[in-house]
């Protein structure tokens, strides 16, 4: 990151000189099930290799919001503004505590989503898109960030051998079907659609995640390799 | 009702809901800060002092969506007279105060109506001061700003920071059409001219019909919670 560069006003009670930021901030998005975590260790394990300091991040890790979430989840509380405010805040929290430091610290930073997961939810649940956005004017602009893309039945096959489907993955808290299958099927399907659409507004770079873990773990070290270790 | 700590619209919101209450007008109190679903996370920043500007912010914008949701706009709906002590001005104050941007903390707010009268206890900072001061045994760490590292002195800093905060309310009279009431007036010159305020927008309005109390009066709703 050569320049810390934000969305909207940033942290306007932090003063960034350039140069401030040695580390690089790479994003990995993608809906529910599409191998985010499988990645984020195969990179880890290479960069750190490659003799860099690696320190990832993901929604909802942010010690400050994470119990009160947790418990907020298994009640029926949430609504999808408060969901969109409180997800916020816990992206704030470990935006201005975690990548920030560690990006001032030299620090590779794998983020297991951003923000842009949270728009995509948002939407899905009924929020004005453009103030999903302005919400987030405090976001850091990540050096890259990759779209993990797959199709509803790949996901499909993962969680059936996986964890199973689940309320908030499947949707259910806005009752998209009756059942959790369905659900999942339309819920996901409108989460693709909404990632398609971020794609192209913060140039995510794509790529097709319906492939072997390895296969996709090398498409991603070649374009890290060429995309930000040529360019540091 | 809006103003900094210790400007006295507390007694006022009391003395108004009583007045309101009292002529079998439905009323429902709001208090800042107070829902139960951001509790526990307010509690667990606050002892441990983890926020920062922003996420403090987004924190209690999600305590206000929340009252927003499940009490603030159905009772609207209901046709009843919401009172609220403090609304999103207090974020726009606060929050703007510690330094987060004006526009984004207002586009933060943007889901709720604007009300149909906001009151602005205006007083002078000392008489604020004082009052919180006598009246109270500790100011609380973020309370008195003490984040902003105004001064290592938590009476200093409560002080600078409540400036900060009323800088932020002045600024905000045009743009919100504030009605001001003159905080160092006695406590009656000041509910007469609540009182007067409030009587005009209530002109022509029916809203929901309420029987008239027996004997004390009975608040039909009250939400519990703890103080800002």
């Amino acid at each position: 990151m050569t320049e810390p560069k934000f969305y909207g006003a940033g942290f306007p009670y932090k003063k960034f000189k350039p140069k401030d930021m040695p580390g690089k901030l790479i994003v990995l998005e993608g809906t529910d099930g599409v191998g985010r975590s499988t990645q984020i260790q195969l990179l880890r394990t290479w960069l750190e290799n490659e003799g860099f300091a690696v320190s990832d991040t993901g929604l909802k890790r942010s010690p400050l919001t994470q119990p009160g979430l947790d418990a907020a989840k298994l009640g029926n509380t949430l609504s999808p503004l408060t969901m969109s405010l409180f997800y916020a805040t816990d992206f704030a929290d470990r935006l201005e505590n975690q990548i920030i430091p560690a990006l001032e610290a030299g620090f590779y930073v794998l983020s297991d989503r951003y923000f842009y997961s949270t728009i995509a939810r948002d939407v899905v649940r009924g929020a004005n898109p453009d103030w999903a956005r302005k919400l987030y004017g405090f976001a850091l602009k990540p050096d890259i960030v990759f779209l993990l893309k797959s199709d509803v039945q790949t996901l499909v096959k993962r969680v059936v051998t996986g964890r199973g489907f689940d309320h908030w993955e499947s949707g259910m808290d806005i009752h998209c079907a009756d059942n959790l299958y369905d659900s999942f099927c339309i819920y996901q399907g409108a989460l693709i659609e909404q990632f398609a659409a971020l794609a192209k507004e913060f140039n995510f770079v794509e790529v097709d995640a319906t492939r072997t873990p390895l296969v996709v773990h090398n498409d991603l070290k070649r374009k890290i390799r060429s995309k930000i270790l040529a360019k540091s | 009702m809006e103003g900094i700590d210790g400007s006295g619209k507390s007694t006022q919101i009391d003395l108004l809901t009583k007045w309101l209450r009292k002529q079998g007008k439905p009323v429902y109190f709001s208090e800042w800060n107070s829902s139960e679903l951001v509790k526990s996370t307010t509690r667990l920043g606050k002892s441990e002092k983890m926020f920062t500007p922003t996420s403090f912010s987004l924190l209690q914008s999600t305590d206000f969506a929340h009252r927003w949701e499940n009490k603030i706009l159905p009772m609207l709906k209901a046709g009843v007279i919401v009172l609220a002590d403090r609304y999103s001005f207090t974020a726009f104050a606060r929050d703007v105060a510690r330094g987060v941007d004006p526009n984004w903390v207002r586009e933060l707010y943007s889901f709720a109506v604007m009300p149909n009268l906001a009151l602005y206890f205006r007083v002078p900072l000392d008489v604020a001061v004082k009052r919180i001061l006598s009246s109270r045994a500790k100011i609380k760490y973020y309370e008195a700003g003490m984040d902003l590292g105004l001064s290592d002195d938590k009476k200093t800093s409560f002080k600078m920071f409540q400036q900060l905060v009323i800088n932020q309310y002045d600024k905000m009279v045009d743009e919100f059409g504030f009605k001001v009431i003159d905080g160092a007036q006695s406590v009656e010159s000041q509910q007469k001219e609540v009182r007067s305020a409030v009587q005009r927008i209530l002109e022509g309005w029916e809203g929901l019909v309420m029987p008239l109390p027996k004997g004390n009066a009975t608040p039909i709703a009250q939400q519990g919670g703890s103080h800002d």
